[in-house]
């Protein structure tokens, strides 16, 4: 498959994650659209990954690339330590204000 | 090299250590300790410049430099000393009238406090170094130094009695005035750096350097020196500040704004003459300024009641006859009437002080009267200076007048009439001012007749030496057609001061002209006798009046310049700094108070704008990454 | 066309439709479902890419774990619906344009790049998506980046039960 495809899809995926991180006010919508992107960016490093495969195959290195997918992995471990603790986050929240809406939380303001 | 040369920077370096003493030590040191001081180190700077003046006169020059003062690029002004003709007469002047007056000042200041007393001192001596510095100067930026420095000691001499507003008021006038001419001074010098990368009287004068100028240089930079010389010596139209200036203590007057500092702007014309005989516009210029003063200042001074007023328009008018020779070309005469005027003077103004002394104080000249029958010295010396002023022969005022009165005859005829006319206004008004003093009956209260008394020696010797000079000092500018080889003066300085060579006059028509000045001045002698000899103070009338308000200049001025400018300033203040500058000021404050009420908008607090923003952020830089940085 | 074309087609497809479903989605519930028909369709992508291990992972980690993790949040908050009604229309309005300009810059910036054209992403060749050869680097090359991350994983345990503890 072109490579163009995938950069593409992912491109499209990260973008519906933004506009759903700008549009809904429900901390856990949001905290799911950020999910989204980064399922976007590793679909994303994958693609790059088998491309750099095969250009390496080409030189007679079968092992190239690997990096890319290694990276997901980890993307993916560090994705579940986040989301663990951003739940906790939006329980602990849920208990102060009786809401997850974002806008509830303008304490910056202050 | 002489060894009277290598000691020459003692002359300027005296006074000024004892400017220091005194003015450190003015609380500690006595009077007489003061007064020793103050007038020793004149007297040794008036030594070394008889020594230096005989050195010059066996026909030695010297150009001193010292040290390197300013270095910028090619323009390199050193601090250096020229020593020739001009500069050593000055120096006689200057150190030997203000010995004179120093000693004068020890017996006229005394009833100062000890304070005041070493203040004066120390100002006195500031004075005589500062005006050695330019005289001694061999470069138009020390000249300056000494320029301004004589400026500022003027200042602070007729503010010396500073718990007096009116003398501060008149201080400012002088310094404010001064400061005018020093502008114009200092833009000529620029414009001469710019010219010919170098100050240096040597290299400025030259040949080579003279050719550099376009006639437009030429007159632009005499123009401005003049301006600059007018400031200082009391020209049209800066001449006010001079009758002001009689704030100042006696001898300060009889120092600075008679004998010495008004003198500066023809010094500095007379040691440019190689620049002002290029500029015919310029000397045309100086030449009516000069007797357009002269004739002014005379009237002025036919008027007034102020015996010191007096005395200074007459030196107003004086400086005016000086111009005028210097504007027709007739720099030794100039020079040589500096030196008889700083004599008969300085005298008059001693012999005022003396009278004044002597009537507590009374400046007014139709309270006294009568007072010769008290103090005959000073009658005495009085009446030669006012002889001397006159200009009867011998007496020095007849030599050096009438060497301006034949310059300008030698100009133009009509020259000489004008002329003629301010020379005998100034017989009459002198001879007025003599008779009302010292003739007649006493005018003023019983205790001011009790207290008359003749001053102290210390008074009155300055007076008999400076008597003495006012007689023969003329001596060394005999006219050719008296003696042949009479004229000493102007053979000595021949060498910085070409001889002036003007329409050949025969030798009967110089001696005509000679007998019309002086039987003309006793004509008005003999006038002024009459009228004020037995003088009752009347109101005066009409054109009179005119006179006593000095042809209303000062008022002139206060409409045409103080006036508007107040309104300017009212305008600025009022309208440009409330609301222009003002507004921008405040503006920019509101600008920013509004700017920061509307951005505080966007710091909502809420989670959802700050994203947004950094989302549009991201694409505004991606857009910038990616589209605007081709090439 | 290929198999794998049409393939990819669905799947890219469903990944982008049900990703739009989350994010429109009024209930919060059929957000996370939607959300998991994402990750299955990714999962696929990886497939395809014969990344079988991350597929794998995909779908435990993401699609089982953490969805599900979700899932427990909501069920706990009791929150089936947007509590307050929508105000700042204007500020989803920006939010959409922002993001769509987002896609269009970055659209247009790989467009202007130019990656070639011809690169191409293997699919069903090459076995580096393989758990036997990423275990290999991973327990060789990437030792000690896996060893940090058990430690990052018990800091965002004692985070959690720390942020979660009752006052």
């Amino acid at each position: 498959m072109p490579i163009n495809l995938y950069i593409l899809l992912a491109v499209v995926l990260f973008c519906i994650g933004v506009v759903g991180v700008l549009t809904r006010r429900n901390a856990i919508i949001i905290f799911m659209c950020i999910e989204l992107m980064l399922n976007a960016v590793n679909l994303l490093l994958v693609a790059f990954s088998k491309m750099h495969n095969y250009a390496m195959m080409k030189e007679g290195i079968a092992t190239g690339g690997s990096d890319g997918q290694l990276f997901v992995f980890f993307i993916m471990v560090v994705a579940a330590a986040e989301v663990s603790v951003g739940l906790a986050i939006i329980v602990m929240m849920y208990r102060n204000v009786h809401s997850v809406d974002i806008n509830f939380l303008n304490r910056l303001k202050h | 090299m002489n060894n009277v040369f290598q000691i020459a920077y003692w002359i300027p370096l005296l006074p000024l250590i004892g400017f220091l003493i005194n003015g450190l030590g003015r609380k500690q040191l006595s009077k007489s300790l003061i007064g020793i001081i103050g007038s020793g180190v004149v007297l040794g700077a008036f030594a070394l410049s008889i020594a230096v003046f005989l050195q010059v006169k066996s026909g030695n020059t010297a150009a001193l430099h010292y040290f390197d003062f300013i270095k910028v690029g090619n323009l390199s002004i050193p601090f250096e000393f020229k020593i020739d003709q001009l500069t050593s007469l000055f120096l006689l002047i200057i150190t030997g009238v203000g010995f004179l007056i120093h000693v004068y000042s020890t017996a006229y200041m005394h009833e100062e406090k000890t304070e005041h007393f070493g203040r004066y001192f120390a100002y006195l001596n500031l004075f005589i170094f500062s005006m050695l510095l330019l005289v001694l100067g061999g470069n138009f930026v020390v000249m300056f130094i000494g320029w301004e420095g004589v400026g500022l000691c003027s200042y602070l001499l007729i503010g010396f009695w500073f718990k007096n507003q009116e003398y501060n008021k008149a201080a400012n006038k002088a310094f404010i005035m001064n400061r005018i001419g020093d502008l114009a001074f200092l833009i000529a010098l620029f414009w001469m750096a710019a010219k010919l990368d170098s100050v240096s009287f040597d290299t400025v004068f030259s040949q080579a350097s003279l050719a550099k100028l376009s006639s437009l240089d030429i007159t632009v930079i005499t123009l401005l020196l003049f301006v600059g010389a007018t400031g200082k010596s009391a020209q049209i139209p800066l001449f006010t500040w001079l009758p002001d200036a009689m704030a100042g203590p006696t001898p300060v007057s009889a120092l600075i704004h008679a004998a010495t500092m008004v003198t500066a702007g023809i010094y500095m014309i007379a040691r440019s003459n190689a620049l002002y005989s290029l500029a015919h516009l310029t000397n045309d210029v100086i030449m009516y300024i000069g007797l357009a003063t002269a004739i002014l200042a005379a009237t002025i001074a036919l008027k007034q009641n102020d015996i010191k007023k007096v005395l200074a328009y007459s030196t107003v008018s004086q400086l005016g006859f000086m111009f005028l020779a210097l504007g027709t070309g007739a720099y030794t005469a100039a020079v040589f009437h500096v030196m008889t005027h700083a004599f008969f003077k300085a005298l008059m103004f001693l012999g005022s002080g003396s009278v004044i002394h002597a009537m507590g104080g009374e400046q007014d000249i139709r309270k006294m009267g009568g007072l010769g029958k008290k103090l005959k010295w000073t009658f005495f010396t009085f009446g030669v200076g006012c002889v001397a002023i006159a200009g009867i022969p011998p007496f020095s005022g007849f030599f050096s007048k009438d060497a301006i009165l034949l310059s300008a005859f030698q100009k133009n005829p009509a020259l000489y009439v004008v002329a003629l006319f301010a020379a005998l206004l100034t017989a009459f008004y002198m001879f007025r001012l003599l008779f009302i003093t010292f003739t007649g009956k006493f005018r003023g209260s019983h205790e001011q007749e009790h207290h008359l008394h003749e001053s102290p020696p210390a008074m009155l010797l300055p007076l008999i030496i400076l008597a003495v000079l006012s007689i023969v000092g003329g001596l060394v500018g005999i006219p050719d057609v008296i003696m042949h080889g009479g004229d000493k003066l102007g053979a000595f300085l021949s060498p910085v001061i070409p001889v002036h060579e003007g329409h050949h006059v025969e030798a009967s028509t110089e001696y005509m002209l000679m007998g019309i000045s002086t039987g003309l001045v006793l004509v008005m002698i003999i006038a002024a006798m009459y009228i004020y000899k037995n003088f009752t103070p009347t109101e005066t009338k009409g054109f009179g009046k005119v006179l006593e308000n000095k042809w209303y200049v000062d008022e002139l001025y206060d409409r045409v310049i103080v006036k508007p400018l107040h309104w300017f300033a009212g305008f600025l203040n009022n309208i440009f700094e409330r609301v222009i500058i003002d507004g921008l000021v405040n503006g920019v404050g509101k600008l920013v108070n509004y700017g920061g009420r509307q951005m505080r908008l966007l710091q909502s607090g809420q989670t959802g704008t700050y994203v947004l923003l950094m989302v549009v952020s991201m694409v505004i830089i991606f857009a910038l990454q990616f589209f605007l940085r081709k090439g | 066309m290929e198999i794998i074309e049409i393939l990819f087609g669905i799947l890219a497809f469903l990944a982008i439709f049900s990703a739009l479903m989350v994010v429109v989605s009024k209930n919060p519930v059929h957000s996370v479902l939607w959300l998991i028909v994402t990750f299955f369709a990714i999962s696929g992508h990886y497939i395809l890419l014969n990344a079988q291990f991350l597929a794998i992972v995909n779908i435990i980690v993401y699609a089982g774990a953490i969805m599900v993790l979700f899932l427990f949040v909501i069920m706990l908050i009791n929150l089936n619906r947007e509590t307050a009604p929508q105000k700042n229309r204007w500020l989803k309005m920006a939010g959409g344009v922002a993001g769509g300009c987002l896609l269009l810059v970055l659209v247009a910036a790989f467009k202007e790049v130019g990656m070639a054209e011809k690169q191409k992403a293997v699919v069903n060749v090459g076995d580096i998506g393989l758990i036997k050869s990423l275990g290999k680097e991973l327990f060789t090359k990437y030792l000690v980046p896996f060893e940090i991350s058990s430690v990052l994983f018990l800091s965002a345990m004692v985070g959690a039960v720390v942020i979660g503890k009752k006052e």
